[in-house]
């Protein structure tokens, strides 16, 4: 085994129970968990398996094994981006219907209060 | 008994131009017809609006945070879904609109009930009309009006609008965030809403931004096309 390969098994390890650490404070939620996890997992096997890299690589017809990993990185990296902008919509949507039902139910509250007044 | 009018105004940020709106809106005689109640939302401004509006007998709709213009007429929408208005009509809160062009747009309704009646700042060329920039961006949005609505609306873009009960019912389920304007008119138009323009008057903005700055126009256009065509394409049941 290679010194790159320890460090890499090293810092992932780091990383996976951290990421678990989180889990078990419950500060990430159930969804997110999968995608960070699968992500750790595959650094690990790879990280083992140096050569799968090539392998795969000449099995999608790539010349150099690097670029398979930028190309898959970037690829799940935007999937990502747009599953947190999807998110992102959702939770601002969520947002403005909570601030109009308080803004009705304080006018409401006041009505109320006024009537029992007179 | 007579019919009820909301009057929603959403401010942010207008302490300025609020007093003056209001004072003059509650000045005006309207007919005994009708039954005025002013709905004032206050879309989290950081200003003193809300303490300006309190010195009013009017109701405030006191939003906690910033939602947006759109959501902030939303929920003028609402209150008047919930207490069953028969008409409310948007206004303006940094005093562009004069509120006694109301009347205007009552009696616009009374002769011919469409859903919506827009007061226009187009059809008669009166009173102030804007930059060029601003009126080959509107002429821009007619053009986009007739694809999307088979309409012909030519400020779609103006704030000083009334919508009837059905009108009422659609945009307190659903109204569009950022300028909400010209993509509210595309779903309307598809709930096979009828859509009338009037001529009204305008002033200048007294004080406070228009939504719509400089160098966020080109932004506006492309987002508003965008948003045209998506609201086209999509069902709103």
């Amino acid at each position: 085994m290679q010194k790159i390969q320890i460090i890499i098994i090293f810092i992932n390890s780091l990383l996976l129970f951290y990421i678990a650490r989180l889990i078990i404070k419950g500060k990430l939620r159930e969804e997110y968990i999968i995608a960070w996890i699968v992500c750790t997992v595959l650094l690990m096997f790879f990280s083992f398996w140096r050569n799968g890299l090539e392998v795969l690589a000449k099995a999608f017809g790539i010349f150099e094994a690097p670029n398979l990993v930028f190309i898959s990185f970037i690829f799940i990296i935007l999937i990502y981006l747009l599953h947190l902008s999807i998110v992102n919509t959702k939770l601002q949507k969520d947002i403005t219907k909570l601030t109009q039902e308080i803004a009705l139910m304080k006018q409401n509250l006041k009505k109320d209060e006024a009537n029992d007044a007179a | 008994m007579p019919i009820k009018v909301l009057i929603i105004i959403p401010c942010f940020n207008e302490e300025k131009s609020i007093v003056s709106l209001l004072s003059e809106l509650l000045t005006i005689n309207f007919s005994n017809k009708y039954w005025i109640e002013i709905a004032v939302v206050n879309d989290g401004s950081q200003d003193k609006t809300v303490e300006v509006v309190s010195q009013f007998n009017v109701i405030i709709l006191d939003l906690p945070v910033n939602i947006g213009i759109g959501g902030a007429v939303q929920t003028g929408f609402k209150y008047a879904f919930e207490n069953d208005f028969e008409i409310a009509i948007q206004v303006d809160g940094d005093g562009q609109h004069p509120p006694l062009e109301i009347l205007k747009m009552l009696k616009a309704y009374e002769e011919n009930p469409s859903n919506i009646i827009i007061g226009s700042r187009f059809i008669v060329k009166q009173g102030f009309q804007s930059s060029t920039l601003r009126r080959i961006g509107i002429f821009y949005l007619h053009f986009l009006n007739k694809i999307f609505t088979q309409k012909n609306i030519y400020d779609s873009t103006s704030g000083f609008r009334l919508f009837d009960k059905k009108a009422i019912a659609l945009a307190a389920r659903y109204y569009p965030d950022e300028y909400p304007e010209p993509e509210s008119l595309v779903i309307f138009a598809k709930a096979g809403f009828s859509i009338s323009e009037i001529p009204v008057m305008m002033k200048p903005r007294q004080a406070g931004q228009s939504s719509i700055r400089y160098f966020s126009q080109v932004y506006y256009i492309i987002k508003v096309t965008i948003a045209m065509f998506f609201s086209y394409i999509r069902k709103v049941n």
